[in-house]
């Protein structure tokens, strides 16, 4: 079998790593997944990404370009052919790059921090986390325009952003016991997930929650000083 | 007829106008400066004051309530780095981005390095004391060596012209030194940064750049305020 010219380094617990699988699926384009192994780093991770060492790497032919999102945008780029991950208008190009930016910046470090928050500190963890998906209906409602995805008919860049993470969403709703995604709060959001998980694109690549429970539990055990990993 | 023609056309002329609210001091905003400027591009400037932000700004940036917002035909750009892209897609001329995937991956690569990595340690270098202090000085340390070594070969980030790259670390060619003098720590020496200090030179005084620069002696006067508030005994965590 001949070997593709299209390398996903990654690990399939991540979201981050989701991203550039998403979009080479929309773009219809071959590559090999080459998983890490659980807590080490093999010597093409740390060739190919010397100053951050971490998941996702894209090895385009012998070029690596690596950062989620900028490996979509890359993607986006180089494959033309296929269907546009970005809108063509630079306004509508802006307002999902903008609202990207949040959710790895913001929205992400509100998820980060219920996750491993006590007592009073998880509440206002919750409060973030639950702004923050007020925002996300509202942005969904502008950005869709009544279709399907934030992208429009197709999913698009911040579908892709924001949808990566709906797993570690459903894994944080069972371990803390709340429901985020919610029919009262965010009807759009609730249906928009359904259709995202349910996308040809997103389907292969999205893990089950059953799954990313386990890895959850491995990740909390050793946040709180499980015995180090032997050398 | 003729009067609802001319309203019209009033109308257009507002829609069409460009608007930046900035502050005198923002490096952030300073990339949007610099980025319209070199392109050419009219446009008016709102200076705000943080400490009591106009309701234009809260309206146009509910989100983060912070500056750059550039307004263009009634409609907010937010976050530097999104507006600085967002002026390369609609304005062609003077472009700051290259025209090769692979080229402008890395160029967002750095630009976001900066951001999220040699800024921040750079700060903690400026507001923590003792042996943190020196922590923080390596750290800081080892990201501008990462920066260092993209100058090889080249006058500017982007080549022998000023790109997205050199715009995002602009802060390094004014505030750099403002931050070194207020707290005492030399960071980046010619013994091993001699490429990040001419690019430094290149930068500060390359056209347009040069004409926008916030008055030194003023911002001396901001982050020793600054410096005093984050290292005094009675500073909150």
């Amino acid at each position: 079998m001949a070997k593709n010219d299209v390398k996903v380094l990654g690990a399939w617990p991540s979201p981050y790593v989701m991203r550039p699988r998403i979009a080479l699926n929309i773009k219809s384009v071959n590559y090999d997944f080459l998983e890490e192994t659980f807590g080490s780093k093999s010597e093409l991770l740390l060739q190919s990404n010397p100053v951050h060492k971490k998941v996702p790497v894209l090895i385009h032919g012998d070029k690596p370009i690596c950062e989620s999102m900028i490996i979509v945008e890359y993607i986006d780029e180089v494959w033309t052919s296929g269907p546009s991950i970005l809108p063509s208008d630079p306004y509508d190009r802006a307002i999902q790059r903008f609202w990207a930016a949040y959710v790895d910046e913001k929205f992400f470090a509100a998820m980060k921090g219920l996750r491993s928050a006590q007592g009073e500190e998880r509440k206002a963890f919750l409060d973030q986390v639950t702004e923050g998906l007020a925002l996300l209906e509202e942005a969904f409602g502008k950005c869709s325009k009544g279709k399907a995805f934030f992208g429009g008919d197709r999913i698009g860049l911040l579908d892709i952003a924001f949808g990566s993470f709906l797993g570690w969403l459903k894994v944080t709703e069972k371990v803390n016991g709340v429901k985020l995604l919610d029919e009262a709060k965010t009807p759009g959001l609730v249906k928009w997930a359904e259709r995202f998980c349910a996308d040809a694109a997103v389907k292969s690549v999205m893990p089950e929650t059953e799954k990313l429970l386990e890895v959850s539990k491995v990740l909390a055990a050793k946040m709180k000083g499980a015995p180090p990993p032997k050398n | 007829m003729a009067s609802s023609a001319v309203v019209t056309a009033n109308q257009l002329i507002i829609m069409a106008e460009l608007k930046l609210f900035r502050t005198w001091s923002s490096r952030f905003s300073l990339r949007v400066v610099w980025a319209l400027d070199l392109k050419g591009i009219q446009y008016d400037t709102i200076f705000e004051d943080l400490s009591n932000k106009s309701s234009l700004l809260l309206q146009y940036n509910p989100v983060y309530k912070k500056v750059p917002v550039l307004v263009h035909n009634g409609k907010p750009l937010l976050e530097s780095l999104v507006i600085l892209e967002y002026i390369d897609e609609t304005w062609k001329q003077t472009p700051l981005l290259p025209e090769d995937p692979s080229e402008r991956a890395m160029a967002r690569f750095w630009a976001k390095f900066g951001d999220d990595k040699v800024l921040p340690s750079i700060w903690n270098v400026f507001i923590k004391q003792g042996k943190d202090q020196e922590e923080a000085i390596v750290t800081a340390q080892e990201n501008l060596g990462c920066v260092e070594r993209q100058l090889t070969g080249k006058k500017f980030f982007n080549g022998e012209t000023i790109g997205l790259v050199d715009l995002a670390f602009g802060w390094l060619a004014n505030l750099l030194s403002v931050f070194e003098e207020v707290c005492g720590v030399t960071l980046i020496d010619l013994e091993k940064f001699p490429l990040l200090l001419e690019w430094i030179q290149n930068f500060a005084d390359a056209p347009i750049i040069k004409e926008s620069w916030p008055p030194r002696d003023k911002l001396i006067t901001k982050y020793q305020a600054l410096h005093e508030v984050y290292t005094s005994k009675e500073a909150p965590k």
